[in-house]
């Protein structure tokens, strides 16, 4: 499912709201989820999961087209703890053989 | 400073976005069961901007009760993965703050 999709089948279950209302819905939440994580703050949807950054320590790295080592910099990335009803969902799909 | 809830985003909905209060609390619920929904149908997210939530399935392994000791197999699931969009760990990159 892509984010028209999304948005597509979001618009087509309720009455109310027009197809660009909705995508525009949908585009605001990613943003303000996309914002909050790059001001280094937690996310947390019950049950469907938390999202943080997690550190990543400054390393000697190399490029690999010309063999020569670099310093890369200390870092944080995004990381997604999934809930636990997203993880019995998700689980439960396998054993009902999708 | 807490963590963002689906309480903060509908507020967000109501204030930028213009949805009355009852819409935007439903716009925010809507956007996360459909989301589960699709991985609960073995079916990949793709939000561009911010990154895909893929579908594994593991096979089963052997493991350990860690208080006991005792041999114990981990059975076979299937488990949701999130890989950062390119634009998402761009921004998230810059981010200075203490080690979390």
């Amino acid at each position: 499912m892509t984010k028209s999709e999304l948005v597509e089948i979001i618009a087509s279950k309720q009455t109310q709201l027009s197809v660009k209302d909705v995508e525009l819905a949908v585009k605001t939440i990613i943003d303000l989820m996309s914002q909050t994580l790059s001001q280094g703050q937690r996310i947390e949807i019950r049950g469907f999961g938390s999202f943080s950054l997690h550190y990543r320590a400054p390393r000697a790295g190399r490029n690999p087209k010309t063999g020569e080592s670099v310093q890369l910099t200390a870092k944080h990335v995004p990381h997604f703890k999934p809930g636990k009803e997203l993880r019995d969902q998700v689980n439960d799909s396998l054993k009902a053989g999708y | 400073m807490g963590a963002l809830t689906k309480a903060d985003m509908a507020e967000r909905l109501y204030e930028e976005v213009g949805l009355n209060k009852r819409e935007a609390k439903e716009m925010v619920e809507s956007f996360f069961d459909e989301v589960r929904s699709s991985l609960g149908h073995n079916e990949q997210v793709k939000l561009s901007g911010f990154g895909n939530f893929d579908l594994r399935d593991k096979k089963q392994r052997p493991g350990r009760n860690p208080k006991t000791g005792e041999e114990i197999p981990i059975t076979a699931r299937r488990v949701v993965t999130f890989r950062p969009g390119q634009k998402l760990k761009a921004k998230v990159e810059a981010y200075a703050g203490t080690q979390s």
